[in-house]
């Protein structure tokens, strides 16, 4: 596919070369090259660190590199910021959204375009819906973003990017954030962009996606180009090899555990939300057996962070027998009488949630695992030190000591200590939600090994997770959350992709209405 | 009570709430932003004391304003600087600038203290002002009362209806985002507070030349503090913020009727009617959490550094 690329089109959309830049203490992006043919589909891969958002940010004019050219079109161009990127017709899709949620669609679009786009669209309104028949991505213009999904929101980056006729769209980990459904209905997009003469610079961290869709692929690894290669021609396990180099282990099936007794539940949990924003609670009901995952899939926004908070204590309501832990009222008990009494809580944010960002990570140690290091008001700080220290090696946190301050340990580090942390609670029961997320390879098995040796102890786990290959990889039982209403719940080896994703959608909350007895 | 009366009330009501007005629209557009700025006291009494003495010296208003209104920016561009260059504290610098306004002014005007000065004449407006009552309460302003509401207009018109306010109300939402799409946070953050620097100097400079033509230590009385809450009350709407200003100057203006009309409550506790009179009506009109949520600029008081991209 790319050789004919080439041969129809001799000249190439964009060349990177000898891209550098160094931040403080880490070469980001060192010496990098990289070539994109109009209408291709280009990979962009790589471990966390990696340097792969330093170099989309330096194309999009976000970074400024050390050294190196950009040769854009056949001229070398000077990306000095997002507006000179996007009057040479480069387009990105944030990982983290950067829409603004108290405008309208059209409202947010408009901002985004110069006087003269303006007045060349004329009717902005009425380009976004004929734009939104031309690709199938159903935006509606007069929509507060504040309330669309997460899938409905990305859709409007790219229709924002649609919007300026785009010839290069940069796309950061647009699946992690999609059902199944959404992720098929993304490729037809791009699909029907990159036959347009688009060409789409894709990261990812899902390899399968990356071999069903892109036409070429760059792998970076310690801020190095490392490889070319043709995703068609490979298989997800070799090419996550040359993203981790020789060491990968791959995630291997695990296990499945029959939990055995009933430690947790909640009963008919029905729970407004706090936030304009979020989303009510819908009858929630589930129980946590002891030595078992149980999964939940969803879509962010759909319940989860307020099942969460609840859970945890953090959101204060009192509820009365709703929320029961071996057998005691968990619902009325403040947050921390909750840990106490054996819960231990990952939060998805770990900066600010799981860790406090100015502190290093004994003192984080200690926020929430204080039994023994305090004793009459006194702390004893160098059995915290020896404790963080012995989590850190315990779960290969790299970082330079328990001295370190949180935020200066990458996402992935960070995650692997607090999970560390919860972990050497010993609790009956862990909440955890996306633990993965944006984690590398390698941390992410890590990760996966703890919680595993975990739930084999006889802790019963509750797994929040958006990555849906990841629930399947470790729940033993799963079910999925639509609109503050939660699923059936069924063991893994009873559903299937398909299902959970069609659950995730909220196909079932008709039915259940009608079933609830059943469930 | 007899017309006469409720005629004065209501227009001197409305002379009262213009300083505040002023002060609140251009502290409404810097939060929109997502500047706070506490300095408001602070540059208000410096807006009236240059005011004051620029049109002592020439003896003309017009200059007294022109120099209010630029010292009024040069306050706020000290305050930009530390917090939007330097990432200070916001909170903090604000509070330092309030502290610092309050007194420089007061060393700086010693000279003038007691001097007195031809401010604004009223403006009759021809025909309107001659409608009874009306006229009087609405049309026959000295010609700042006219700016206020004319800047009020301008102003919601700007915020509600024009790319500029698009631009400032994705800034105060989400600065990252914002750059991310090629706006200039920060050039739009110092517009923001200049304005507002500009808007508190006018306030200022309202005290001294019109409402009390003559320099006092301290005569702003805490309008500043006022107009900070009244914009929070007022969820940052700008039809609010009238609403809030002309309600503070008519609680200002009953305080005085109702001891003339011989109330026997400690006059002390009726001083307190303007600011609880305004704060519980504020209150009351944002009481509306969800909507609040919504209004409010989210990055207000947060530093932001393009460096540090997210």
């Amino acid at each position: 596919m790319s050789e004919t690329l080439k041969k129809q089109n001799s000249s190439p959309r964009l060349e990177l070369l000898n891209i550098t830049k160094q931040y403080p203490g880490c070469l980001a992006n060192d010496q990098i090259c990289m070539t994109l043919m109009p209408g291709e589909i280009h990979a962009l891969l790589g471990e966390n660190g990696a340097g792969k958002s330093t170099l989309v940010k330096t194309i999009y004019g976000v970074v400024s590199p050390d050294s190196g050219q950009i040769i854009w079109d056949g001229h070398e161009v000077d990306i000095k910021s997002p507006s000179i990127a996007r009057d040479l017709g480069i387009g990105m899709v944030f990982q983290h959204f950067s829409l603004f949620e108290t405008l309208t669609v059209a409202q947010n679009i408009e901002l985004c375009l110069s006087k003269e786009q303006l007045s060349e669209i004329g009717n902005l309104a009425q380009r976004i819906r004929d734009l939104s028949k031309a690709y199938g991505l159903n935006v509606d213009p007069e929509r507060y973003v504040h309330s669309l999904s997460i899938g409905e929101r990305q859709r409007v980056e790219i229709m924002r990017c649609l919007v300026q006729s785009v010839k290069l769209l940069i796309l950061d980990e647009p699946t992690s954030v999609l059902t199944p459904q959404e992720v098929a209905g993304l490729f037809t997009v791009l699909r029907q962009l990159s036959s347009e003469g688009c060409s789409i610079l894709f990261i990812s961290h899902k390899l399968h996606e990356v071999t069903e869709i892109c036409h070429n692929a760059t792998i970076l690894r310690g801020g190095k180009f490392v490889g070319d290669c043709e995703p068609a021609n490979e298989t997800p396990a070799t090419i996550a090899k040359m993203m981790v180099g020789d060491l990968a282990e791959q995630d291997a099936g695990y296990e499945k555990a029959h939990g055995q007794e009933m430690i947790f539940a909640a009963k008919n949990l029905t729970l407004a939300s706090k936030n304009p924003f979020g989303t009510s609670l819908k009858a929630v009901n589930f129980e946590l057996l002891k030595g078992e995952i149980l999964g939940i899939a969803g879509v962010a926004g759909n319940g989860q962070e307020e099942l969460m908070s609840i859970i945890s204590g953090e959101d204060s309501r009192s509820l009365k027998n709703v929320l029961t832990l071996d057998g005691a009222d968990l619902g009325v008990l403040s947050a921390g009488a909750r840990r106490k009494s054996g819960l231990a809580y990952v939060p998805e944010e770990r900066l600010g949630r799981g860790a406090v960002p100015e502190m290093s990570l004994s003192e984080n140690t200690l926020l929430t695992h204080s039994r023994g290091f305090v004793k009459s008001g006194l702390v004893n700080w160098a059995a915290v030190k020896e404790y963080a220290k012995s989590l850190i090696n315990q779960y290969s946190v790299k970082c330079h000591g328990e001295f370190s301050e949180a935020k200066s340990l990458s996402g992935g580090n960070l995650q692997k200590f607090i999970m560390g942390r919860e972990i050497g609670q010993n609790p009956k029961v862990l909440i955890c939600a996306h633990p993965t997320w944006g984690v590398d390879v390698g941390a992410a098995l890590a990760i996966h090994q703890a919680l595993l040796q975990l739930r084999d102890q006889g802790a019963a786990i509750l797994l929040i997770s958006e990555d849906i290959d990841e629930l399947f990889l470790l729940a033993d039982r799963m079910a999925a959350v639509c609109d503050g209403h939660l699923s059936p719940v069924v063991r893994t080896e009873d559903t299937s992709i398909d299902q959970i994703g069609q659950w995730m959608a909220g196909t079932f909350i008709n039915d259940s209405n009608s079933s609830e007895a059943l469930t | 009570m007899d017309i006469d009366l409720i005629t004065q009330v209501l227009f001197a009501a409305i002379k009262t709430g213009t300083p505040l007005l002023f002060i609140a629209l251009g502290e409404a557009i810097c939060e929109k932003t997502g500047v706070l700025n506490l300095g408001q006291e602070g540059m208000m009494l410096m807006g009236a004391v240059v005011g004051f003495m620029a049109a002592y010296a020439t003896g003309n208003a017009g200059m007294g304003i022109i120099g209010a209104m630029l010292i009024g920016m040069l306050m706020s561009l000290i305050f930009g600087f530390l917090v939007l260059h330097l990432g200070a504290n916001q909170v903090a610098t604000g509070l330092a600038l309030t502290i610092f306004g309050t007194g420089l002014s007061a060393f700086i005007g010693a000279s003038v203290v007691g001097h007195t000065i031809t401010g604004f004449q009223p403006l009759n407006i021809p025909l309107l002002s001659e409608i009874p009552v009306l006229g009087k309460v609405l049309f026959s302003h000295d010609p700042l009362v006219y700016l206020a509401i004319v800047l009020a207009i301008l102003i919601g018109f700007v915020a509600n209806k024009t790319r500029v306010g698009l631009t400032i109300k994705a800034v105060g939402e989400n600065p990252h985002a914002a750059n991310a799409i090629g706006i200039k946070v920060l050039k739009v953050r110092y517009l923001a507070v200049m304005f507002g620097g500009a808007m508190a100097g006018l306030g200022g400079a309202y005290m001294s030349l019109v409402y009390t033509p003559m320099w006092v230590e301290n005569m702003t009385a805490g309008r500043g503090w006022i107009a900070l809450a009244l914009v929070v009350f007022a969820s940052w709407r700008i039809g609010n913020i009238v609403l809030g200003a002309y309600l503070f100057g008519l609680a200002s203006i009953m305080h005085l009727v109702l001891q003339g009309m011989g109330w026997s409550i400690s006059p002390n506790l009726l001083a307190m009617l303007p600011y609880v009179a305004t704060i519980v009506v504020m209150v009351i009109i944002g009481a509306d959490k969800y909507k609040e949520k919504l209004l409010a600029p989210r990055s207000l008081g947060k530093p932001f550094d393009p460096r540090q991209m997210a």
